[in-house]
């Protein structure tokens, strides 16, 4: 894999804010002093005017945005997943969520892959939080290529998007030339009639490669990539659980209230199957490298192969 | 519109306070019956503002941060001619669109949906740097309760907009001395709160909330204020206009029943005759 080309999906957060200024010029950046990290700064290097730094107060920040876009403003709120979701979410419920406001948030950092900067930040609950908002669409982009796209999906859609991007950079995976992003459209990576392994964000690639592995034991296994969580594409996941008779579900968030939770709410209903639920087991993170994090914590492509393998048992 | 046609239309915004909440059987009479003659002279006289269309883009803006004085507004919505006032009794009940906090998706005149503390002010920032973005001459007003003021976000919001120097910002505060666990002073008390928004780089004037002067001077005052936010710390009285609930915490939350609801409107009707 040495030659594969890895980016951080928060540099596509910042490079497609750039791009599509031009295009949207009632685009407006918000962040809370962190445009360094989550990429907003090459936003502001461009068009220092439409970014507006609001100090460290997410709370205040996400206020200002939806006063923002009541008067026509399309703007992206950027912090940490930690401090937009979690400490900011009554301000996403009641101040854009239920007036239904044109807020975009641009939430980095998310997940475990944080690393160094150990438990406090590595927010593995955002997905649960803002999966609960009515409306709130929730988006967790695979590769630099379905980040960008995403960004500007959420600019055409009109409502609050909840976007989620990693600090690790990750391998570029969807840099096909017939690639298409469609709001709330699951991904068929890999066809397989064993059981059905469906990841979302960094995790996609981490599975597509423990399909391989699988693959070598006779384990036939089908990959589906779920960049929109909410809303979910039902008939998808449906069709592949009634194929496949097996679902495993994989994500860098915690096995409450993610992607495992979305889909086991879908197919309870519609189509009840056994599902093994891949993520970080109701505990916190702690420091460390990003890369070993995952891999202690069982989300690599070794640790999906060995839970996997034991589920088909 | 005179001081007297002003005091009138304070009364009437009294009752249609009073009116909804006894039909609501539930609401918040006290904080609502002390801003009447602020949100009178905001959208009698001082706002741009137009009922036939509430929507227009070069309107002022008005921000109900003590979003739980709902009856307050709505009343002052209805007399000014939004929607009517037979609507007001609807306050609360399944179905109407007059729901217990503000709700701007659904009522025609509301620019913000607000009702959690601390909220509204931030939305309001958020206009006015909207404004400043598009070099736009629209103003926005916001209201908050005294007891909403110890919500950490009021001063995020009061840093930003200060830091910023929004002087189409005007941030009045209800300055009604008491919240529902009893005086201000005795919960958590946020005095001095001229220097607290002074010390934030506000231009601050304080005024008694029922007087019309100072209130007309005020907002002009705000308005002539160049390079700051304006606040006005409004000096009120909680309940004012119903004998029983003036200065009583007792009325913060609680709707009067038939009986009281019938002295109150007796009281507001010999205040409406002194006004003839």
């Amino acid at each position: 894999m040495a030659d594969v080309k890895k980016i951080a999906t928060r540099e596509s957060y910042g490079n497609a804010l750039t791009e599509l200024a031009k295009e949207y010029p009632n685009l407006v950046v918000l962040d809370a002093d962190l445009a360094a990290a989550t990429k907003t700064s090459i936003f502001k290097k461009e068009y220092p005017e439409r970014h507006i730094d609001c100090g460290i107060a997410e709370c205040n920040m996400v206020g200002i945005a939806a006063g923002l876009a009541a008067t026509g403003k399309i703007p992206f709120v950027s912090s940490f997943a930690m401090f937009v979701a979690g400490r900011a979410f009554e301000q996403v419920r009641n101040s854009v969520g239920y007036p239904k406001l044109n807020v975009k948030i641009g939430a980095t950092h998310a997940g475990i892959s944080v690393g160094e900067d150990g438990a406090t930040h590595q927010c593995c609950e955002d997905i649960a939080l803002m999966r609960a908002v009515p409306g709130m669409v929730v988006i967790n982009p695979s590769d630099d290529v379905e980040a960008k796209a995403a960004v500007r999906a959420a600019v055409e859609y009109k409502g609050p998007v909840y976007l989620r991007f990693g600090r690790l950079a990750v391998p570029v995976i969807n840099d096909k030339p017939d690639y298409k992003f469609e709001l709330g459209k699951g991904v068929v990576l890999r066809e397989g009639k064993d059981v059905t392994l469906i990841a979302t964000g960094l995790e996609v690639s981490e599975t597509l490669d423990a399909a391989e592995k699988l693959a070598a034991d006779g384990i036939d296994a089908k990959v589906i990539n779920i960049h929109t969580i909410k809303p979910l594409d039902e008939d998808l996941v449906v069709a592949a659980a009634k194929e496949t008779g097996k679902v495993v579900t994989i994500e860098e968030h915690s096995v409450i209230g993610g992607l495992g939770s979305a889909v086991c709410d879908c197919l309870c209903e519609k189509a009840p199957t056994k599902v093994l639920k891949i993520g970080i087991n109701d505990v916190y993170g702690e420091s460390g490298p990003a890369v070993e994090l995952i891999k202690k914590y069982g989300l690599d492509s070794e640790g999906i192969y060995a839970k996997v393998k034991e589920f088909m048992k | 519109m005179d001081t007297l046609a002003l005091k009138r239309t304070a009364n009437e915004i009294r009752k249609g306070i009073v009116t909804s909440v006894h039909s609501a059987k539930s609401g918040h009479p006290g904080g609502s019956l002390s801003v009447a003659e602020l949100l009178t002279y905001l959208y009698f006289e001082e706002m741009n503002i137009d009922p036939k269309d509430p929507d227009k883009e070069d309107r002022d803006r008005f921000v109900l941060s003590k979003g739980h004085v709902a009856p307050a507004l709505y009343s002052t919505l209805a007399q000014r001619g939004f929607f009517p006032v037979e609507d007001l009794t609807t306050l609360r009940h399944v179905g109407s669109y007059l729901q217990g906090h503000p709700d701007m998706k659904n009522i025609p005149g509301v620019d913000m949906s607000s009702g959690s503390l601390g909220q509204g002010v931030s939305t309001a920032v958020g206009m006015a740097l909207s404004a400043k973005l598009d070099n736009s001459s629209y103003r926005v007003y916001t209201l908050l309760g005294d007891g909403e003021i110890q919500e950490g976000q009021v001063w995020e919001a009061s840093m930003f907009a200060g830091s910023r120097n929004l002087d189409n910002l005007t941030v009045i505060v209800d300055n009604n001395g008491l919240q529902i666990d009893g005086k201000i002073e005795d919960v958590c008390s946020p005095y001095p709160i001229a220097d607290k928004f002074k010390a934030f780089n506000f231009n601050v004037i304080e005024i008694d909330a029922h007087d019309f002067e100072q209130i007309a001077d005020a907002f002009k005052k705000a308005r002539e204020t160049k390079g700051m936010p304006t606040a006005i710390i409004a000096k009120s009285i909680k309940g004012k206009g119903v004998s029983f609930m003036e200065n009583e915490a007792g009325w913060h939350g609680t709707a009067p029943n038939d009986e009281q609801y019938a002295q109150a409107m007796a009281d507001l009707d010999k205040i409406g005759e002194s006004l003839k």
